[in-house]
């Protein structure tokens, strides 16, 4: 029993564990490539230098590092250096690997359905009505014989970009948002984070509605009316992000080196601050795919015959007792890949930490 | 605590006032001439009407003033409760709000104490339990519960148990059997962000020192968990709490569909499918008003189980 107390570690949820392992290992290698990049820039300008030594932070998870941008060839490797030193953890969940595997499969598969699949999502055939889950049809067929798990996948395209633009609009507009709050401060921050603050205050869901109503039905309006409604968070967060580095010593140490406000901006505040925003773009791509999925089951999505996702489970509705996989399968696809956006977020939210 | 009140309540007006701006904002910048809308719900087209029909009946609505001065028409009869005509059914709609509002409240009322008991009780077995396997299963529920679609979830209950089982009915509004199905689906992605908040919250709370100090003492871990844990853990969940309900409200718009079930949320979505600019606004406002008293209600009692923050806002 007295054990209990002395180690109150054991009431703890178990996921905070690998971010202190995590952490000095990450640090290390970062300490390791700084110095391997440590001469090649040196006789370049003090504020490279100043970035590298500020790039503690550089988004570890980027994806792909832009090849030969800086034209330091030290601060590619460094960058390499990064990548493979933050994807070693990851690399040892299989969670993660999973998750990542499957929405890579959703993405590669909704933009070439062809490779996965030899139906086309629109050819009807009269003797293959409501056919079962089968090896031929593998989420079935639907009232018209159409290849269920074609039309899934052809619907993913419409998704992906719908998805993909209320992302982006919501990385573009926050971003601005935020940053111009967060630098500028003031009056101008006041009336931003006043307005973002009704914005939140009007629940997602409505907002899009809202939005929907006034631009019609169809993916752009879709996408734009999630995109407005995800973008205050954000705004908050770069907010939040951009003020904590403005303070940060290597800000001071660029202005002093003569640095203008416009390079310090590109160069080290928003490199600095994308970490989190970038983590909270992995979030919002499962909460976008929720939302688009949701207005389009609502009967708000392109008119058919394409049909996106929620179209499909609204459609496979009317045959419910008869044919439950018609809107079943649909949904529990969208169920994986909104489960498998979430984990990954949440993954590299802890690695981060 | 007066101040502090009153300037809690003030912010609870601006608020709903910037809300509905916003919206009337938003849905006046419409492509779409609210007129033609009318006219094709009733069947006419607007080529039929000569320009004077079309100038009176731009008049009856009050489309023909300018767009500050509609603006401050409905603001005044919002005040007043006269949302005005809804464009595509030619009743009022504040009419058709209150024949519909109950059923809406029932449901999300019946929802949240549904969203209530099981995210705390996820949250409360996920850090009491002791057995490895089941602290990890219950701490990961949640995770899927928030990505579940709730249409999803809706259709699969429906599946079960109306149609494998025939325990409880698909569809409909009448009797409590019918709200069963419903209010699950509705508390679902609340109950499961709640219980996520309150695990991480609670596993924070148990490593306190006095924590600590209360298993020193000899209190059982039940009655730590009762007294001291829960109730400084929960202050985080209430705040969520305030948020949740407001989502709350507005996925009844899916849930309703689903189940087909006659309330506020299904008259959004075929308020949204008509464009009925009306409509909408009135359930903007209606929706707004709710999550803006729930959160002044939380706030009240935030101040109330940890007084720190009332006298925290008198200093400032």
């Amino acid at each position: 029993m007295p054990d209990k107390i002395l180690s109150p570690k054991s009431h703890h949820v178990p996921d905070r564990g690998p971010d202190l392992v995590a952490a000095p290992e990450r640090r290390a290698a970062e300490a390791r490539a700084a110095a391997a990049a440590g001469p090649p820039i040196a006789p370049v300008a003090v504020t490279t230098d100043l970035s590298a030594a500020g790039g503690v932070t550089v988004s570890t998870v980027a994806p792909a590092p832009a090849p030969g941008d800086a034209g330091a060839g030290g601060e590619n490797r460094r960058r390499r250096d990064d990548l493979f030193a933050a994807a070693g953890p990851l690399l040892r969940r299989p969670g993660f690997v999973l998750a990542a595997l499957f929405v890579a499969f959703v993405i590669v598969s909704g933009l070439v359905p062809s490779l996965f699949t030899s139906y086309k999502p629109s050819a009807t055939s009269g003797s293959d009505k409501l056919k079962g889950p089968s090896l031929d049809h593998l989420f079935g067929t639907d009232e018209l014989g159409r290849d269920l798990f074609s039309r899934v996948l052809h619907g993913s395209t419409l998704t992906i970009k719908a998805t993909g633009g209320a992302v982006l609009i919501a990385i573009v507009a926050g971003l601005t948002i935020g940053v111009v709050a967060g630098f500028f401060g003031g009056w101008v921050d006041s009336v931003l984070m006043r307005i973002i603050d009704i914005l939140l205050a009007i629940p997602m869901l409505l907002m899009a509605l809202v939005i929907v109503t006034a631009l019609g039905f169809g993916l752009l309006p879709i996408a734009i009316a999630v995109g407005v409604t995800i973008t205050p968070t954000f705004a908050r967060t770069t907010r939040a992000e951009v003020l904590r580095v403005k303070e940060q010593p290597y800000v001071e140490a660029a202005r002093t080196g003569g640095a203008s406000w416009g390079r310090v901006l590109l160069r080290h505040i928003l490199p600095n601050s994308w970490g989190p925003v970038s983590v909270l773009a992995v979030l919002d791509f499962g909460t976008a795919v929720l939302v688009i999925s949701s207005l389009s089951f609502l009967g708000f999505g392109t008119p058919p015959p394409a049909a996106e996702w929620g179209t499909l489970i609204s459609n496979g509705r009317n045959f419910l007792i008869t044919s439950p996989w018609l809107s079943l399968l649909p949904g529990l696809f969208v169920g994986l890949v909104v489960f498998s956006l979430n984990h990954i977020a949440r993954t590299l939210e802890e690695i981060k930490r | 605590m007066p101040r502090y009140l009153a300037g809690r309540f003030a912010q609870a007006l601006l608020v709903l006032w910037a809300a509905y701006t916003v919206t009337f904002i938003i849905l006046n910048v419409l492509p779409s001439d609210p007129i033609t809308l009318q006219l094709s719900a009733g069947g006419a087209d607007i080529s039929q009407l000569t320009p004077a029909q079309l100038h009176d009946l731009k008049a009856h609505y009050g489309l023909d003033d300018p767009i500050v001065v509609q603006y401050f028409h409905h603001l005044w009869g919002a005040l007043h409760f006269d949302f005005g005509m809804s464009l595509t059914q030619n009743v009022s709609v504040g009419s058709l709000i209150s024949d519909k509002l109950p059923s809406t409240v029932t449901l999300t009322a019946v929802a949240v104490a549904v969203m209530l008991v099981f995210g705390l009780g996820i949250a409360f077995l996920a850090t009491y339990v002791q057995w490895g396997p089941a602290r990890t299963l219950l701490a990961r529920l949640p995770a899927v519960g928030v990505s579940l679609p709730q249409f999803f979830v809706g259709l699969l209950l429906i599946q079960v148990f109306s149609f494998s089982l025939t325990w409880l009915p698909a569809t409909g509004t009448d009797g409590w059997r019918s709200l069963v199905l419903p209010s699950i689906t509705l508390a679902l992605p609340g109950a499961a962000m709640l219980a996520q908040l309150l695990t991480r919250s609670l596993g924070d709370t148990w490593q306190e020192p006095y924590i600590v100090t209360a298993r020193a003492k000899g209190l059982s871990r039940w009655t730590i968990q009762v007294r001291h844990a829960l109730r400084n853990a929960s202050l985080p969940a209430l705040t969520l709490l305030g948020v949740l309900v407001g989502y709350t409200v507005v996925n009844a718009v899916v849930v309703e569909t689903v189940f087909s079930r006659n309330g506020i949320g299904q008259l959004a979505q075929q308020a949204v499918l008509g464009q009925d600019v009306p409509v909408v606004q009135a359930i903007v406002l209606i929706a707004a008003g709710l999550f803006v008293v729930v959160n002044l209600l939380v706030d009240l009692l935030y101040s109330l189980l940890d007084p720190r923050v009332a006298r925290a806002g008198r200093a400032a």
